[in-house]
């Protein structure tokens, strides 16, 4: 069952991080990441992690690629020309790209036996449920970082609604 | 009953998406779309950090992905205001013709 849901969903991450990177129209770009990002939420939840599979549909693939396509559709962003920086970014891209994947999945590789394996059903330690254990540590333990979270997002709000107003 | 699968796998996954952003970040000439591969590098990010949840028994790394969706949805918010002001005075959203400061 887990092997079949990483398989599907790994694959079609994927396959979708894939075709974001070669569509050269934004609205195409947005809508794979859009894919990416909801088979990344099936993962979490594969891994014991339920609020974050729903945060993730909500906040990510919910609200913040409804800004993106907002703001490409406000724009009015066209197919992308290809200019004579795009050929070194190709030059630097693909090899430097390449190069940081393959250091990458040959630590994790290398060490795969000291990771374990994953174990869904006994991945809490003490607590009910998954939501139950984060509240409490958000709730309780972290409760000034949490209410600081919320100043940041009222200055960040108060900052694109100054940088995205009409200046006259 | 189900095969586990090993948390490396996971790892690995999220290398290969990590990877994708850097190649996009570096490739793409279009800045909405240089914004958005930001996102799938802190997407595939999110995913080591619940795959080492997982493997610890421990909620930290979930709280830590918590926190990271808070300040990946401001930076959205503040990124692509910034977007905005920048295709009102440039009328243009490639990253070759904003060039003021290498002229």
């Amino acid at each position: 069952m887990q092997l079949a849901l990483f398989i599907i969903f790994g694959l079609l991450a994927v396959a979708g991080a894939i075709n974001f990177l070669l569509q050269r129209h934004p609205i195409n770009s947005a809508l794979s990441l859009v894919v990416v990002m909801m088979s990344l939420a099936v993962l979490y939840w594969s891994l014991g992690a339920e609020f974050l599979a729903a945060a993730q549909v909500i906040v990510y693939s919910g609200a913040v690629m409804v800004l993106f396509v907002f703001v490409v559709m406000l724009l009015n962003a066209g197919e992308e020309e290809r200019t004579h920086g795009s050929k070194a970014a190709y030059a630097v891209g693909f090899p430097g790209a390449a190069a940081i994947f393959c250091l990458l999945s040959f630590v994790f590789l290398s060490n795969g036996k000291s990771f374990g394996v994953t174990d869904l059903g006994n991945h809490l330690t003490h607590a009910a449920n998954n939501i139950a254990e984060i509240s409490q540590v958000l709730f309780r333990d972290l409760l000034l970082p949490f209410e600081s979270t919320s100043i940041l997002i009222l200055v960040a709000i108060l900052g694109a609604v100054v940088l995205a107003r009409k200046e006259h | 009953m189900s095969a586990a699968v090993p948390i490396s796998w996971y790892l690995v996954l999220a290398a290969i998406l990590f990877s994708v952003g850097i190649a996009s970040f570096l490739i793409k000439r279009n800045i909405i779309t240089i914004f958005m591969s930001i996102e799938l590098m802190l997407n595939a990010v999110n995913l080591t950090f619940v795959a080492f949840a997982h493997m610890w028994h421990q909620i930290t790394g979930q709280i830590f992905v918590f926190f990271v969706m808070v300040v990946a949805a401001a930076e959205a918010a503040v990124g692509l205001a910034i977007i905005i002001a920048i295709y009102r005075t440039r009328q243009t959203l490639n990253v070759d013709q904003v060039n003021l400061l290498k002229n």
